[in-house]
């Protein structure tokens, strides 16, 4: 089981301190080939950590990550983006000041098969080599409805289309798993179910893992197919979104218990 | 659309390719009737010189977005390994200076990624407070180079070296300086080096090692700074260790910042200017208050990042010097 490698993700017993903060313990999750999975929980839970643990910008305090079979918990970022794990950002990060295009083209940048004396001189494989990233680019642009923005500089795109071009990004090397860190955050309604739509026409078009952290309920029970929750740090409950939404440990997380509200109804009485 | 770019783009590269033909043909005519004198052919040459030493830089701190206050010591280093080379060669043949010129490329390039596999994972203010210390010490060594190898002459300076440097070879290296650096960030090595500037942590995201590109990018903008040394070495045949203190960095940092980050066109232009309106103004003012061009000098910089904080060209370039995609349809 542990080297099976029909699973895309198995992390075991991960943990990471902050000081005398534990931001995550004990984790253990296993995504299988094709799910859409999501993760919740409230604010400072631990969620965009367990992110930047998976994705190597924070190293572990301790356990492991196994991507496709491969120990991948001391690897560098770079080099885990190019196994095949692709990932956003909460605050989308974009090369603000470089073309729709450039953006998606420096993510296949590592794909490229000539080197630095073929760049000097322009030879014949790098005008090759150039002409296969700009389709792959092209075609991943055109997919997600940015083609006629390609020419435009990042940042001045609208929000909803530099979300889009961040997932653009993050496609176009084809990884098998893709990790998205709120991609609804700042939308309006509207905005949420073309969202939906995008993610759930990407999960099947790539056929891809999704792995992803919402806010907004709305996305992760219309979307995802297990639903795994998260407070301080650790995993207080998973199952399918119907499950979850009935799990009184989950709506004490969400809510506070009953006790708590009325110790803190007095509290407000007092005051 | 898409017909009317294939004609374009090689009419456009005969046109470059004219302009830089008739630009070299009429500034040698120009010398062999002595209208340029031979003082103002040195400073071309300077011109030239600082041209390739500022693109290197552009390329450190401009593209790649890594603060550098240790040019000038790689363009030292360049110019004392290609004039011992020369020297320990002695014959005077131009040629020979394409030998020194590629110890001074080599020995800056390995220095440049000894030191920079280190410090170039500290950023900005750190990463510049770390190469100003490469810098000091570099100038130490070369006060103190004499106790060693005796003809590199220390504190007292280094004289002895042929003067094999002329226009021809400056404007050779200059041109092929520009293609190099335009061909290199227009590819995808060149995408994956800015990206580190806009964004070290997307970068690594999207699997840019960004680690080896900083590096890469160090390496090759001081090989360019060992190749202007070089080429200044063997212009003036007399070297000094105070011509390479961390003072000369902050020069061509000017140039790179005056002519605008990122932008070749503006350190060529920044480079020529700043070249010919020091020694520009030290014909022109009248003896008296000659001393005042060190005053009118600073006095403009100030104005300029007042005026154009961006730089002269910001991140604009020339039209010859704008990439043309070949399948661009659009």
């Amino acid at each position: 089981m542990s080297n099976n490698p029909y699973i895309i993700l198995e992390i075991k017993k991960l943990s990471r301190n902050f000081g005398g903060l534990k931001a995550v313990a004990d984790f253990n999750l296993i995504l299988m080939p094709n799910e859409l999975v999501g993760l919740i929980g409230p604010n400072g839970a631990g969620k965009t950590t367990v992110f930047n643990l998976i994705t190597g910008m924070y190293k572990p305090t301790s356990g492991s990550i196994k991507f496709l079979g491969k120990e991948i918990t001391n690897l560098k970022p770079h080099q885990i983006a190019q196994l095949g794990i692709a990932r956003t950002f909460q605050n989308i990060r974009l090369f603000s000041s470089l073309s729709v295009l450039d953006n998606v083209r420096i993510a296949y940048s590592h794909k490229i098969n000539y080197g630095v004396f073929d760049s000097l001189v322009h030879s014949p494989k790098f005008n090759i080599g150039e002409k296969i990233i700009r389709e792959k680019s092209m075609a991943v642009l055109e997919i997600l409805g940015l083609a006629h923005r390609a020419s435009e500089i990042a940042r001045n795109l609208p929000y909803g289309e530099q979300r889009k071009l961040e997932i653009a990004r993050a496609l176009v090397s084809e990884p098998k798993l893709l990790l998205l860190d709120e991609p609804g955050a700042g939308m309006n309604p509207k905005e949420i179910i073309d969202l939906m739509e995008l993610i759930s026409f990407i999960h099947e078009k790539f056929n891809l893992t999704i792995f992803l952290i919402e806010h907004q309920m709305r996305v992760v029970m219309g979307i995802c197919e297990r639903v795994i929750v998260m407070d301080f740090g650790e995993i207080i409950s998973e199952g399918n979104p119907d499950e979850i939404q009935n799990d009184p440990a989950v709506i004490e997380a969400y809510l506070g218990s009953e006790r708590k509200c009325i110790e803190s109804e007095e509290v407000e009485d007092v005051a | 659309m898409t017909s009317k770019f294939r004609i374009k783009r090689p009419i456009r590269k005969i046109k470059t390719i004219l302009f830089i033909l008739l630009l070299y043909i009429i500034i040698q005519l120009l010398m062999s009737f002595d209208i340029i004198n031979p003082y103002f052919q040195k400073i071309i040459c300077y011109a030239g010189i600082m041209i390739i030493s500022a693109l290197g830089l552009n390329l450190i701190y401009g593209f790649t977005g890594q603060f550098s206050l240790g040019h000038a010591a790689f363009f030292g280093i360049g110019a004392y390994a290609s004039a011992l080379i020369t020297r320990l060669i002695n014959i005077n043949h131009s040629l020979i200076l394409l030998v020194g010129l590629f110890i001074a490329a080599g020995l800056s390039g390995i220095i440049a990624f000894v030191i920079g596999l280190p410090i170039l994972r500290l950023r900005s203010d750190y990463l510049g407070i770390a190469t100003l210390g490469f810098g000091i010490i570099v100038k130490v060594l070369f006060d103190n180079a004499d106790a060693v190898i005796p003809i590199l002459g220390g504190s007292r300076g280094m004289l002895g070296i042929l003067p094999l440097t002329n226009f021809s070879w400056v404007y050779l290296f200059t041109i092929l300086s520009i293609i190099f650096l335009f061909n290199l960030i227009n590819s995808a090595i060149g995408r994956a080096l800015i990206s580190v500037r806009e964004d070290e942590i997307a970068a690594e995201a999207v699997g840019v090692n960004t680690t080896k590109y900083k590096t890469l990018g160090f390496v090759i903008g001081s090989i360019y700074a060992g190749i202007a040394g070089g080429l200044y070495a063997h212009l003036y045949a007399f070297l000094h260790p105070s011509n390479f203190d961390f003072l000369k960095s902050i020069d061509v940092l000017l140039i790179v910042v005056l002519g605008g980050m990122a932008s070749i066109s503006g350190s060529i232009v920044a480079a020529t200017l700043w070249v010919f309106l020091l020694e520009g103004l030290r014909v022109i003012l009248p003896e008296a208050i000659l001393d005042w061009r060190l005053v009118i000098y600073p006095l403009l910089l100030i104005l300029i990042m007042i005026f154009r904080p961006e730089g002269i060209f910001g991140k604009r370039e020339f039209k010859f010097l704008i990439y043309q995609e070949k399948s661009n349809v659009q």
